[in-house]
């Protein structure tokens, strides 16, 4: 993150300042003219049309050459700036010249990162073995402040032309860089905490465990058979420690909801919608049970359909590995990734 | 044994003789301990009395500041009644109630009841329980239904209740904003309040972000720093200090059918507070008073749509009708019962519902800065959604 450069915004005169500073460097020539090391020469031809598995005959078969247009064997016309390369050992370009503080003054504003964007070449005749080439590069013109995906900065194009030993203008090539201030990286993000943990007691645990079985429960005395919910020890009818669990319906109608946007735990999506349902009733269960109520989320956090009397099913999602909980999908609300 | 019905016999025997606070503010920038000791040791110089008098002292658990310590602090010196009272802001008045048993039994003379703390520049409670630790136990246990799905605070509990309630009664997030917006009126004309001088329209509150649908954040009290206690003693005693005394004409404590701590979303109607009728039903009952014999109101307003529900619980209009009853300015100072009238924990501060009874105390007293004419009788009730309590002060007679 250190190569981060801090934006500093700035006013449009301020920018326009600049740019005209910028500016002053359109025109002027980058550096001495560069001779090419060889003149033009039918083995590096042969390299690489062999590379590039070009078969024209006019590169390598001097007789078919001959007989063409051309005359004699010519050079690929891609091969402009392979004539002037200094090769790896070459001398490198230094000190302050027009480019140089072209680029100081670029990076004065944070435009410290650079993207080769584009490059296009122009042809004026065919080269031919023995050409002997000599390139000259100005920067032929910088763009206003844009901002792009990888950030904000100024399209410098620099043009290179190539002369041959009677400085007759041969090609030309625009080589386009994008100088750009990085966007500032997003901290990566935080895994999200899992849900809070029910705290539960010897009277809650096994419902909880049940919903990682795919059952929602509600507790029915083993004594007088009245349902209760949520879970607790003792049946209040006939006060027997006595009960079993029973399954309920997945499926409900929405008693009252809410829809949460602060605070905000990291450890959910806002806003948060927050449904109480109540579970049909139990079809093997006494007329007389009590609603079932649940407080439950959405799937998707869906607020589509939501209101007092909805009706909507339940489906029981895997949070984490120690908790399952039941999730409402509204029904006839299209809400995606639904299950079951 | 045979079941009292008619009421209790706490009415008339004692009374609240001195009232005393910090300054309430967002950061007080000390311990809870020295704004205890501060409101403590001001209540009882505004009694009259002497640190050495009292001989009683009551708090909430949830208090951080031991009895014993204000004690040593203030120079309290030995106590013969300390009790503490559950349930959060539903423990306001009950200091009150069991600081009047303890002085009609003997049990004490004099008795502080004392709230204090940093609950806006400390611990928050407005975040409800995602920071605390989910202990085994049935008390943390009762959460359990609610957290794994995000329902972690306060106000997405009332929230709940307050959706029903709508849906009900066809009550408006507007009919909510009526009560902050008399809060803020009685605030702005208190300069002990945070938003002194800052009143509010129906349509600030209306624009006002969510907080939890359906409750805006003008539908939610402020989190404060401060302190509040008050002095109780016998009528007979208080008829030879100082001050006007405020005589508890009645006080009670009320735990409803199938109660659960702010999550009482089991019972066959969720948009009612059966605990805040038990309530209403023994004040009622042992005052022998009826909605009529009211002047004032302090209704515990830390969020606003169980204000309309408390007006129901206590008779002033019926079930579903308090949107009708507050309409037009109904709780505002000249309206038909002005409530809160020192701006409410909306307006003033949230001091647990505390700073409303030292309101209550001043409507009697005939000091308050919103003075209710002829005030004989003032409701002040506890925190809503929980096991709560309340009072009805009235003037010596």
């Amino acid at each position: 993150m250190s190569s981060e450069t801090t934006a500093v915004e700035e006013s449009p005169a301020e920018k326009a300042a600049f740019l005209a500073q910028l500016h002053e460097f359109v025109g002027l020539e980058i550096g001495e003219p560069t001779p090419g090391p060889d003149e033009v020469n039918a083995p590096m031809i042969r390299h690489l049309v062999e590379t590039v598995d070009d078969r024209n005959p006019i590169y390598t078969d001097p007789a078919l050459a001959a007989r063409s247009v051309h005359g004699g064997i010519v050079a690929p016309p891609t091969m402009l700036q392979a004539w002037v390369m200094v090769g790896i050992d070459g001398p490198k370009r230094e000190g302050d010249g027009p480019y140089e503080r072209m680029n100081a003054l670029l990076f004065s504003k944070g435009f410290t990162s650079v993207v080769g964007t584009n490059s296009d070449q122009t042809y004026h005749r065919y080269l031919r073995p023995g050409d002997r080439l000599t390139m000259r590069t100005v920067i032929d013109s910088i763009s206003d402040e844009k901002t792009t995906g990888l950030g904000t900065g100024h399209f410098v194009t620099t043009r290179q032309d190539y002369y041959d030993a009677t400085d007759e203008l041969v090609g030309s090539m625009m080589f386009r860089i994008f100088r750009f201030r990085p966007k500032a990286r997003a901290a990566a993000p935080k895994p999200k905490p899992p849900r809070p943990r029910p705290a539960t007691t010897h009277d809650t645990q096994w419902w909880f465990d049940a919903l990682k079985e795919g059952r929602v429960c509600a507790q029915r005395c083993g004594s007088c058979n009245t349902l209760r919910f949520p879970t607790g020890p003792m049946c209040p009818s006939c006060h027997s420690l006595d009960w079993i669990a029973v399954d309920m319906p997945h499926s409900g109608t929405v008693h009252s909801y809410i829809v949460t946007h602060y605070p905000q735990v990291p450890s959910f999506d806002y806003p948060l919608p927050v449904l109480l349902v109540d579970l049909d009733p139990d079809p093997k269960g006494r007329p007389d049970d009590r609603a079932v109520r649940l407080v439950v989320n959405t799937v998707d956090n869906s607020m589509v359909g939501v209101e007092v009397g909805a009706r909507v099913r339940i489906v029981i999602e895997k949070c984490d590995d120690d908790l399952s909980l039941p999730f409402a999908v509204v029904e006839g609300a299209n809400s995606k990734g639904a299950g079951q | 044994m045979s079941v009292k019905r008619t009421g209790n016999d706490l009415g008339g025997r004692a009374a609240i003789v001195g009232i005393g606070a910090t300054e309430f503010s967002k950061d007080s920038g000390r311990s809870e301990m020295s704004l205890a000791c501060e409101a403590v040791a001001a209540a009882i110089a505004d009694a009259g009395l002497q640190p050495s008098d009292v001989d009683g002292m009551v708090t909430y658990s949830t208090d951080n500041n031991p009895d014993v310590e204000i004690a040593r602090h203030v120079g309290i010196g030995s106590l013969r009644h300390f009790s503490r009272v559950h349930y959060g802001g539903g423990a306001a008045c009950g200091t009150i109630v069991m600081a009047a048993m303890a002085v009609a039994t003997g049990v004490a003379d004099a008795v502080v009841c004392y709230r204090a703390f940093n609950e806006r520049s400390g611990r928050r409670f407005g975040a409800g329980v995602q920071d605390l630790p989910m202990a085994a136990t049935a008390e943390r246990a009762q959460f359990s239904w609610t957290t794994p799905s995000g329902q972690l605070t306060p106000a997405s509990w009332v929230a709940m209740v307050a959706r029903r309630y709508m849906h009900l009664y066809g009550a408006t997030s507007e009919d909510f904003g009526r009560v902050a917006v008399a809060g803020r009126k009685h605030a702005a004309t208190n300069p002990k309040a945070w938003f002194y001088e800052q009143p509010i329209t129906l349509e600030d509150h209306q624009n006002s972000r969510w907080i939890v649908d359906p409750l805006h954040l003008m539908d939610c009290c402020q989190e404060s720093d401060g302190g509040q206690a008050l002095v109780v003693t016998s009528i007979e005693r208080a008829r030879d200090l100082p001050n006007k005394p405020a005589v508890i004409v009645a006080g009670a404590q009320g735990a409803g059918a199938e109660q659960w701590t702010m999550t009482s979303f089991y019972r066959d109607d969720i948009a009612q507070l059966p605990e805040m009728k038990v309530v209403a039903d023994e004040l009622w009952k042992s005052s022998g008073l009826t909605p009529a014999d009211i002047q004032t109101a302090i209704l515990y307003d830390h969020f606003t749509p169980y204000v309309l529900m408390q007006l129901e619980e206590f008779g002033f209009c019926a079930r579903g009708e308090a949107k009708d009853f507050i309409r037009g300015g109904g709780l505002e100072l000249g309206g038909r019962l002005p409530a809160n009238t020192h701006g409410g924990q909306l307006g003033e501060a949230y001091i647990h519902g505390m700073n409303g009874i030292a309101e209550g105390v001043r409507q009697v007293r005939g000091t308050s800065v919103n003075q209710v004419g002829n005030v004989e009788n003032v409701l002040v009730t506890a925190g809503t959604g929980v096991p709560t309590s309340g009072l009805i002060l009235g003037v010596d007679r």
